[in-house]
């Protein structure tokens, strides 16, 4: 699949995320959309699955660590395959199969139940020792957000990996910069995040998260080595939204009626560059 | 009576028998494996193996990643640290999707003694009880914690076994099962019913010797399963009594009084009493001194036995 036609699905993402978030009154934007470009590089190049059968034993795994990005996996799921795009607009509502954090057992697609952050990456590492196991070669990969990264938890699953040679396992950091109370760097700074990586004995590749051409190469390279790797993957909060991006405002916030028709209209191409 | 044994060491047999039965079962360590046992499933199965060091999040992290690869993870560490230290990942990784995890808490109660109050895991039924699709089994001697862990293959969902370091006397045969959801009626008596789990069933029994040569007549549940609880069996015997002794080696709130006080009020309210710690933390100290500094004792069980029914003369008169 061209460059050209996976922007037109990153551009369809972000677009399903702002309506089911305005439907739903409340969500998190600005995380889903600096994700939306990885999540349709996983799900469209890079994962070995079968949307139409969700249980398929061999596929490959995807844990999406931060849970709280899940409009935007529900929409790649849905235009994947998984069930009818019909279902987008049900987001957070009561009875919905799309809950506000990921459940497994309410939506086929989803490999894991997420939503507390610091959680994937031990049962990512778990999942990797199982395949190991079995001697299967399903891939895992888990996405996580950059302020997840505060948690101690995720470096106990770093320093677990590397220990037991996990090179199936593949982390993907949406390095957007902000989280809920402002900037990563002025709530708590997770730099030299590179060199930490390196020193817990991963193998680290920096992408920009909103190329095409530069996530291919990462994941190409990140399945390629012999220790767990980790790419790094530079994104811009809320990207796709002037007024979204690099805004921890937009965090977890619904768009009211003015703010909702102007992104709309950029979300479309109409932007004013 | 055989000599007395550890509880862990049904943990032990337990779980080298259940990777005999299943290739699917594992086990996940958290450096404590001289200490629970779990070392020699190691040495047998080193495959099957994790010790992941002093990290309990990533413990429990990992069990719910090897549980959805189609593993039966047993994952042991001392209680305390397993239960309070990873509660999230038990919550959100292990019990919201119902996973085949077992979660081994070793030196359950004050039975770690000397090691203190940080060591002493006083809340954990409490922890765990509370949490959807989670079981709760407290077994009182060896042969039961290896029919616990059993029997916990043949369960649905998230499991928690709770033993102890020291030896506690033997009461049980190797071949008496366990079955969630049911107790073991070890006496029946018509005036008071001691219902116990854990290192407190033993004590229990004599309590139950106690009250006899008092002319007191009382039975003794063993509620191996707390959760889900014996609730038939309950009915029975606090109708037929009419008073009920909870005896447990953990805090008052939340454990089996909690459980036994929140059926029982709800279905048949008695006169209850509970023997346990009440809101406070353990001490150092050998297991049986600091049993006896918090009143875990036979005699305390029949002091509250005499005192229920006290309480109900006193309401006849």
């Amino acid at each position: 699949m061209e460059p050209a036609e996976l922007q037109g699905l990153a551009r369809r993402v972000r677009l399903d995320v702002l309506k089911m978030i305005r439907e739903a009154g409340s969500g998190h934007p600005g995380g889903s959309f600096s994700a939306a470009e990885i999540l349709v590089e996983l799900y469209w190049r890079v994962l070995s699955i079968r949307p139409h059968e969700p249980d398929w034993p061999e596929r490959d795994r995807f844990i999406l660590s931060k849970g709280h990005a899940c409009p935007a996996l529900y929409s790649v799921l849905a235009r994947r395959g998984y069930f009818s795009p019909k279902e987008l607009m049900s987001l957070r509502k009561i009875g919905s199969a799309l809950q506000g954090h990921p459940n497994m057992h309410h939506l086929p697609g989803l490999d894991a139940s997420t939503g507390s952050l610091g959680q994937g990456l031990a049962m990512a590492c778990g999942m990797a020792q199982g395949f190991r196991l079995d001697r299967m070669g399903s891939r895992v990969y888990c996405l996580l957000g950059d302020g997840e990264l505060q948690e101690g938890s995720v470096w106990e699953a770093a320093m677990s990996a590397a220990h037991y040679g996990l090179s199936s396992l593949t982390a993907i950091v949406d390095r957007n910069m902000v989280q809920l109370d402002g900037t990563v760097s002025s709530v708590m700074e997770i730099e030299p995040l590179v060199d930490k990586w390196l020193s817990f004995g991963w193998d680290v590749v920096v992408a920009d998260g909103h190329s095409f051409p530069s996530l291919e190469k990462a994941f190409e390279h990140a399945a390629g080595t012999d220790f767990p790797s980790v790419i790094i993957a530079n994104t811009v909060k809320g990207r796709g939204v002037s007024f979204m991006e690099g805004r921890y405002q937009w965090h977890g916030k619904c768009p009211d009626d003015e703010e909702y028709a102007e992104a709309l209209k950029q979300l479309k191409g109409d932007r004013d560059e | 009576m055989n000599e007395p044994r550890a509880t862990r060491e049904g943990y032990v047999e337990g779980i080298l028998r259940a990777g005999e039965i299943s290739d699917r079962v594992a086990v996940i360590e958290g450096d404590v494996s001289r200490s629970t046992g779990s070392a020699a499933f190691g040495e047998r199965y080193p495959d099957r193996f994790f010790n992941l060091g002093a990290s309990e999040q990533d413990m429990l992290g990992e069990a719910a990643g090897l549980a959805l690869a189609g593993f039966i993870p047993f994952v042991s560490t001392y209680a305390v640290f397993l239960t309070g230290r990873a509660w999230d990942q038990i919550r959100t990784g292990v019990c919201y999707m119902d996973l085949n995890v077992r979660l081994g808490g070793a030196h359950g109660g004050t039975s770690v003694g000397p090691d203190g109050a940080t060591h002493q895991a006083l809340e954990d039924i409490a922890l765990m009880r509370v949490l959807p699709n989670m079981k709760v089994l407290v077994p009182a001697d060896a042969n039961q914690t290896r029919a616990s862990v059993l029997a916990s293959l043949d369960m649905e969902g998230p499991v928690y076994i709770r033993f102890g370091r020291n030896p506690v006397p033997q009461i049980y045969g190797e071949d008496e099962p366990v079955v969630p959801g049911r107790g073991k009626l070890l006496n029946e008596g018509s005036d008071v019913t001691i219902v116990a789990c854990g290192a407190m069933v033993s004590r229990g029994m004599r309590a139950v010797e106690i009250l006899n040569r008092r002319g007191i007549s009382a039975g003794l549940i063993d509620m191996v399963s707390i959760k889900p609880l014996d609730e038939q069996l309950l009915m029975e015997h606090a109708g037929h009594s009419g008073n009920i002794v909870v005896a447990e080696d953990h805090q008052m709130a939340g454990g089996l009084f909690g459980a036994v006080a929140e059926f029982l009020s709800r279905r048949l309210p008695v006169r209850i009493a509970s023997v346990s710690v009440n809101d406070s933390f353990g001490t150092s100290g050998a297991p049986s001194e600091v049993m006896s500094r918090y009143g875990l004792t036979a005699d305390a069980i029949a002091l509250e036995a005499e005192g229920l029914l006290k309480d109900q003369a006193a309401v006849a008169d």
